[in-house]
């Protein structure tokens, strides 16, 4: 499988980028780890006339804390996510989650950036991003703009991303020390995309849960943000009870396909036990 | 489409060559280098036979463009043994052990633990089978690179082993 002829661009900064986007227009596609676009390409469902390679571009990596924040650049890989040492004490369930993505090779060169801007509903870390509350940070000639995760979806490979913006980073607001998470997904087997997946963040104090938000990944044609989910074991002693109300609420807000990896009603009831079974991990995790 | 000048390391020689922007590494390495030791297998980024060591990272060399790696260095399973033929202690555990069958899949099984037991000189057995996760066998089921695995990680640590007992 040979893709189409592209020209190759390689810009240094991100105005060189944005610039290299406003001239070529929608001809143009960029290239971050290339692990959603080559396969595409090689299939010839994308046939980009120009790739514009980000790989060159310093301001797009680092991991960093910025005040109670967590800021990610865009190229960062899904390994160096695995190997923060800022992330596995600040943010932990970023590497559970990138651990679930795909294999070691995909991971070495897949981006946080391509994962959450994509748009793909399979992609594990846009559904962290919506229960993490984090924003996007997009940049295009002459401005820029911050996007909230949880306004940025829009359907399937439709986002807010408008042609000529680039995301830069990704902005976190950490959770506090001792907070719960937990990403729970099921798959057929390791490589493959969720046939459901749960994220949960909560805190735990007096024998209840003190905020508590949930994102469901792959049950619909975008992540989901299960916000009312969330509220209900918001305050909650996590009992049976609350958590039968968070699923039954989770349940109701997803609307898979139907693929190899299930029929609807099948993965809307495996969102549920994935959110069940990241609410009591979650908890145990939280101090 | 016109061709571009790449200059990189492959197996630690300096390498020029004339690339097509859409020319795949794999393409790159096996049909321009006449490095036939990776192999094509699925061509869809899952099953790893394709692997190569790109600038310290394993990387599914059907998924990666031959300009991506302009400046790299690249490792493939020629360059793993010594240049008087001495076997990496990876290529000899798999011979040691039985690590293949067919054999399509091994050089990359290979050049992906040289980097995981870069990463992981003692991994558990556990860490093993995930650490292989993106290279598929259809012949072993996975026993004997497993071992062979483990085997080269001992062979590997051997020396230092010995060095801090003494």
């Amino acid at each position: 499988m040979i893709p189409g002829a592209f020209a190759y661009h390689r810009p240094k900064s991100v105005n060189e980028a944005v610039a290299l986007l406003a001239d070529l227009g929608e001809d143009a596609r960029l290239l971050g780890g290339g692990h959603s676009l080559i396969p595409l390409m090689k299939l010839r469902l994308a046939a980009p006339a120009h790739l514009v390679d980000l790989a060159g571009i310093s301001d797009l990596k680092g991991i960093r804390a910025e005040g109670s924040d967590v800021v990610i650049g865009a190229s960062v890989t899904q390994h160096e996510i695995i190997g923060s040492d800022l992330l596995a004490s600040k943010l932990p369930i970023l590497r559970e989650t990138a651990l679930q993505i795909a294999d070691p090779q995909v991971r070495y060169l897949g981006t946080l950036g391509g994962n959450v801007a994509n748009g793909d509903p399979g992609n594990d870390m846009p559904a962290v991003m919506l229960a993490l509350d984090a924003s996007y940070h997009l940049v295009r000639k002459g401005g820029e703009r911050k996007v909230a995760a949880r306004s940025f979806y829009q359907g399937a490979y439709v986002t807010a991303l408008k042609p000529g913006e680039i995301l830069a980073s990704i902005r976190i607001p950490a959770p506090p020390p001792k907070h719960g998470f937990a990403y729970e997904k099921l798959k057929r087997k390791i490589g493959d995309y969720a046939t459901a997946a749960a994220a949960v963040i909560l805190t735990w104090q007096g024998g209840k849960a003190g905020a508590c938000a949930i994102g469901l990944t792959n049950v619909g044609d975008t992540p989901l943000f299960a916000e009312e989910a969330g509220r209900i074991i918001t305050g909650s002693a996590l009992d049976a009870a609350a958590v039968k109300r968070a699923v039954a609420a989770a349940e109701a807000i997803t609307s898979p396909a139907s693929d190899r990896r299930g029929t609807p009603h099948y993965r809307t009831k495996m969102a549920g036990v994935m959110l069940s079974r990241a609410l009591v991990r979650a908890k145990s995790r939280a101090a | 489409m016109a061709k571009l000048h790449i200059a990189l390391k492959v197996n630690g020689k300096p390498v020029e060559e004339l690339v097509e922007p859409r020319t795949l590494l794999i393409h790159f390495l096996r049909e321009q280098l006449r490095l036939t030791g990776p192999h094509i297998g699925c061509e869809t980024t899952h099953c790893g036979a394709c692997t190569v060591d790109l600038d310290g990272k394993s990387v599914k060399s059907c998924t990666v463009f031959a300009i991506q790696a302009n400046g790299a260095e690249v490792l493939t399973i020629e360059g793993m043994a010594q240049s008087d033929g001495t076997l990496h202690p990876l290529q000899n555990a798999f011979r040691e052990h039985h690590g293949l069958q067919c054999g399509f899949c091994t050089p990359g099984m290979i050049t992906r633990a040289y980097r995981f037991l870069k990463e992981n000189p003692n991994p558990t057995e556990d860490e093993i089978r995930h650490g292989i996760s993106g290279n598929l066998c259809r012949c072993t089921g996975y026993q004997n690179i497993v071992k062979s695995i483990q085997a080269a990680a001992v062979e590997l640590a051997g020396g230092q082993v010995k060095e801090a007992a003494e």
